[in-house]
């Protein structure tokens, strides 16, 4: 279809006697949805934190449009256009909803370091940061402090903030973990709308989720890749049913 | 960017627009700012003017201080250092090379800036407890290098400082003529203060303060900020302390003492950190009860603590901070 975006090769973290992820070779292609599924402790997040630099693998590279970034800092992964969003929703609590948005739109400035200027020359990011809320569906909590917000509408929040670097690739870690239905539809639908354009890598424990959005799968476990492919194949792949959806194969699977 | 458009943005950008004309001010604080400035200019008909002088001081040194643990989610314990170095450097300039008054305040700002950026360095690559650790080991060794350096006069400080001239012409040498320098320059800091909590870069600082994981993420090399607040912080509070050594024509020990670290901690937390207003109000308070309980000798240090005690059992947003959560204001 085309070529791999991000590519790592034996990718390994290793804890202090704990091997949380095992020589992961992962590729994730352009344009497409991924995801990343697998049971608790899998070694997901910590896949998604070693892919954003958070922590610093063991082992193993990671290349981003054919470029190594095994070395950089996480903050430069960022600007090399790799966003994550995080699994607790992280919003800039006292921030208000818009001002959570336009920090994210002022980085477009290049460095903020002009402590002298007042914060008045932000605004004209005000129309595009309510054009985001509007997308998630907050446009009315604009002022709202993000802290006050509902779980559901933090997620969003955090998905418009997300958003707003236009990034090439999103790293969603459990986008509707915690979420009601509706505000479940209303993530898929956001999902599926943004993706024009972008390569999203997401971790999801709501398979219906994955089997309504995501091209390709790559199922953890214990730190390793136990099957790759679409929905299909991986679904009815005996090992991921025994690991997997084993123990729970009569909701999870169709769930 | 795709999804309907919106046209309703005029709420915010009057709202803007408004607090464009007020310096950045909301009206709740512009309304406050009236009445701090409005107190300065009162306040020698009714009190003291060096007392005033020395809470001035003070007020710049907490809101200087504040700016790190209020907006940056950063907590000193070394502010004395910055604050002690300023004193000293201001003291000793005006004294042995006779310059005027703006210049050795100065002086003293830029070395407690250039101190700020080796110890912020070095302090911002730890968080919580560690920061505060670090920071305040490096104030420690600031004090026993001021105890043995030989300009700092050692145990007697630097004495019997002239007050300096104002721009080679204003003679300071009456109360009332150094009060006025004094209070413009507490604020001149205040507003650049207020300016910094209030601009893209104080943004920044702000979305490090509620989550640094997610301002990584976004893309900001949040050391840096940290460091720049850091240094701004340090030179405002090296102001503070050279205005001080101007006001009494001494730089001593205590300037440099972790009893002045801790002191600016508690006059902010009495105040409210974070809160703009807050550090000036606690310094007014602190300073006050300092010099009206002094007749009862150690019984101050007593009342302090039990006050420290009440504000952090009964309201830990301080003074301001409380008034401003009832007001549903932020002052």
């Amino acid at each position: 279809m085309s070529e791999p975006i991000l590519q790592t090769t034996g990718l390994t973290k290793e804890f202090r006697g704990f091997v949380a992820v095992n020589g992961v070779d992962l590729s994730v292609d352009s344009g497409t949805i991924h995801a990343l599924i697998g049971p608790n402790g899998a070694g997901k997040t910590t896949c998604f934190n070693l892919l954003t630099k958070f922590l610093p693998p063991t082992r193993g590279t990671i290349r981003f449009k054919g470029r190594d970034i095994t070395g950089l800092k996480p903050a430069d992964v960022a600007r090399l256009g790799l966003v994550r969003s995080f699994q607790i929703s992280a919003v800039f609590a006292h921030l208000t909803a818009l001002q959570n948005v336009r920090v994210a739109l002022q980085r477009e400035r290049g460095g903020s370091f002009d402590f002298w200027r007042s914060d008045t020359v932000l605004d004209r990011y005000n129309g595009r940061a309510l054009d985001l809320l509007d997308q998630v569906g907050l446009h009315e909590f604009a002022d709202v402090p993000a802290g006050q917000l509902a779980y559901g509408r933090k997620r969003a929040l955090e998905i418009a903030t997300t958003l707003a670097l236009d990034p090439e690739m999103l790293l969603l870690d459990e986008p509707t973990a915690g979420m009601a239905h509706a505000d479940v539809d209303r993530i898929v639908a956001l999902v599926s709308r943004i993706r024009q354009g972008r390569t999203i890598l997401m971790v999801e424990h709501n398979l219906s989720v994955v089997e309504g959005l995501c091209d390709r799968i790559t199922v953890l476990t214990r730190g390793r890749v136990l099957a790759e492919g679409d929905y299909a194949t991986v679904s009815r792949n005996p090992d991921v049913i025994a690991a997997y959806l084993g123990s729970e194969a009569g909701d999870a699977a169709h769930a | 960017m795709r999804g309907a458009s919106v046209s309703d943005t005029s709420g915010i950008t009057r709202r803007s627009g408004l607090r464009a004309l007020a310096f950045g001010f909301t009206g709740a604080q512009a309304t406050a700012l009236i009445i701090l400035v409005a107190a300065i200019i009162l306040g020698p008909a009714v009190l003291y003017p060096v007392f005033l002088m020395k809470v001035l001081c003070f007020a710049l040194f907490a809101s200087a201080f504040n700016l790190l643990p209020g907006y940056v989610g950063l907590l000193s314990f070394g502010h004395a250092a910055y604050f002690g170095m300023g004193s000293y450097l201001a003291a000793w300039t005006a004294k042995y090379w006779g310059i005027d008054a703006e210049i050795a305040i100065l002086i003293g700002g830029a070395a407690a800036g250039a101190l700020g950026l080796v110890f912020g360095w070095l302090a911002i690559r730890r968080q919580g407890i560690y920061f505060a650790m670090i920071t305040l080991a490096l104030a420690e060794m600031v004090y026993f290098f001021c105890t043995e350096a030989s300009f700092t006069g050692g145990e007697d400080g630097i004495q019997q400082v002239p007050r300096a001239r104002l721009l080679g012409m204003f003679s300071m040498q009456a109360d009332m003529s150094l009060y006025w320098l004094v209070a413009f320059v507490f604020l001149v800091g205040f507003l650049l203060i207020h300016r910094i909590i209030h601009s893209p870069f104080g943004l920044v600082l702000q979305a490090i303060r509620e989550n640094e994981p997610r301002a990584v993420s976004l893309g900001y090399r949040v050391d840096q900020y940290k460091l720049l607040a850091f240094v701004l912080s340090a030179a405002l509070a090296g102001i503070a302390g050279a205005t001080k050594s101007q006001v009494f024509g001494i730089a001593t020990l205590t300037d440099v003492h972790s009893s002045m670290s801790g002191e600016v901690v508690l006059i902010t937390l009495i105040g409210g950190i974070g809160t703009v207003f807050g550090p000036a109000v606690g310094a007014l308070l602190f300073g006050a009860l300092e010099t009206y309980l002094a007749p009862f000798g150690d019984w101050v240090t007593v009342t302090q603590g039990a006050i420290f005690v009440a504000c952090v059992l009964a309201f830990r947003r301080g003074l301001i901070g409380e008034l401003a959560a009832r007001l549903r204001l932020s002052l």
